[in-house]
């Protein structure tokens, strides 16, 4: 099974001597519990490609499928829904409510989901919980650190079971070892069978993704698994 | 690496054999470096020479090796001075790309984007050994890999630097070939 399918995607936008081609026969797929970074230059089309994938924009050519459905097919209030079940983001600002404490700016996505109030507030808590974030909860974001933040957003995005975790930057603001725990969290939620795709600049942060795959003026333009080893790596001389 | 101050390192905090240094040594650095036991003799030997350490043989024949006043005050100079960086690295890479500008055999952007998959898939790999150093709350080891990813970080970001001033001169080369069909002030902004 696989959660995200994208096939020969393309997208073109304007026309004339005005258009511009973001994305151009790109394919893509995800099965549960994969990580894959996208990198490239500004304007290679990563933020294209992360708005097709979350359902947010449709393509021009190809076809793009979400947990084996065709996105194509679907009006715009199916779209929304399936987002909504299928699909969490996380941005570079965490954006959390303000108003709300991080346990209640989780409850609210479930709540959102037509899950009643009182069992959302039990399934938030258990999710922090589980991440670790069980101090968090009863604080207000401006109360956490940019860090804590970030987790309390990724939190929110995932929970409910959604299958795919889609992360613009979402370590763009913090610092190196703080970023590490963000991506720590990400791969805690891989091994929980969710598929995340992160857009970053970051190489090392790219680094924590089962595969990267480079893109180049809208094009695919290479792709890093895993190597055979560390051994490669340390045979290569970059050690001593 | 300095064999000579980290031994002095390992030293400082009790006397040691010369086999226990060597396993302590390959230990503390994760087996990054391995050395081999002639060599750790032959920077004893130089040590004790030097006056920086002093070696007393038991009764079963084998040396143990103990840290002197001298040898604890150049510990402490390695630790305040700064390791100098190499002024001309051996830089490969470098010399590749220039001949590779150069000499129109190879495509520059190729080379660029082979690097890029290689040096990121050893980054994939120290990535993982620091999920498992952290795991095993492996500080020492840790530093080291955080050192080696940034390393590498480095020269992806130069990688992806070269390739953008490579792009500018193409655009550049193009737009000087032909007679520009789209005014030049009109820029098209892409969307991502």
């Amino acid at each position: 099974m696989t959660v995200l399918d994208i096939e020969h995607a393309g997208r073109v936008f304007g026309s004339g001597h005005l258009r511009v081609v973001a994305l151009d026969d790109v394919s893509l797929r995800l099965g549960p519990g994969e990580f894959v970074a996208v990198m490239g230059p500004s304007g290679s089309g990563k933020s294209t490609l992360l708005r097709l994938a979350g359902g947010l924009d449709r393509p021009t050519s190809g076809r793009l499928l979400l947990s084996g459905r065709d996105l194509a097919g679907l009006n715009e209030a199916a779209l929304g829904a399936v987002r909504r079940q299928e699909v969490g983001f996380v941005f570079q600002e965490a954006n959390l409510l303000p108003s709300l404490t991080a346990a209640e700016n989780v409850a609210l996505a479930l709540e959102l989901d037509g899950v009643k109030p009182k069992a959302a507030m039990t399934g938030a808590r258990g999710l922090l919980d589980s991440l670790g974030l069980a101090a968090v909860g009863s604080r207000y974001p401006g109360q956490l650190s940019g860090g804590e933040q970030q987790r309390v957003a990724i939190a929110r995005a995932v929970v409910g079971g959604r299958s795919l975790l889609l992360a613009d930057e979402p370590t763009g603001a913090l610092d190196a070892l703080t970023g590490e725990t963000v991506m720590g969290l990400l791969r805690q939620r891989c091994a929980a069978g969710c598929a995340v795709v992160l857009v970053t600049h970051n190489v090392r942060h790219a680094a924590w993704a089962d595969r990267v795959v480079f893109l180049s003026d809208g094009r695919l333009a290479g792709e890093a698994g895993p190597a055979a080893g560390p051994e490669c790596l340390l045979g290569t001389g970059q050690v001593r | 690496m300095s064999v000579r101050h980290s031994l002095l390192a390992l030293l400082s905090s009790g006397p040691m054999h010369g086999y226990g240094l060597k396993t302590e040594f390959e230990a503390a650095t994760g087996d990054v470096w391995p050395l081999n036991v002639g060599q750790v003799y032959t920077t004893l030997g130089r040590l004790e020479r030097d006056g920086l350490v002093i070696a007393e043989t038991e009764a079963d024949g084998q040396k143990v090796y103990e840290i002197t006043g001298a040898g604890r005050d150049e510990l402490g100079r390695w630790f305040d001075t700064p390791v100098p960086r190499e002024v001309l690295p051996r830089q490969e890479l470098a010399i590749k790309l220039v001949f590779a500008m150069r000499s129109g055999v190879a495509d520059v952007a190729e080379v660029l984007q082979r690097q890029r998959v290689a040096t990121v898939r050893a980054l994939q790999d120290v990535t993982r050994l620091k999920a498992a150093a952290e795991f095993n709350d492996d500080l020492a080891w840790l530093l080291m890999l955080d050192g080696l990813v940034f390393q590498a970080e480095a020269e992806v970001r130069w990688l992806d630097m070269c390739e953008a001033r490579l792009a500018r001169r193409n655009i550049a080369a193009g737009v000087a070939r032909r007679q520009p069909a789209i005014p030049a002030e009109r820029t098209v902004e892409r969307s991502s």
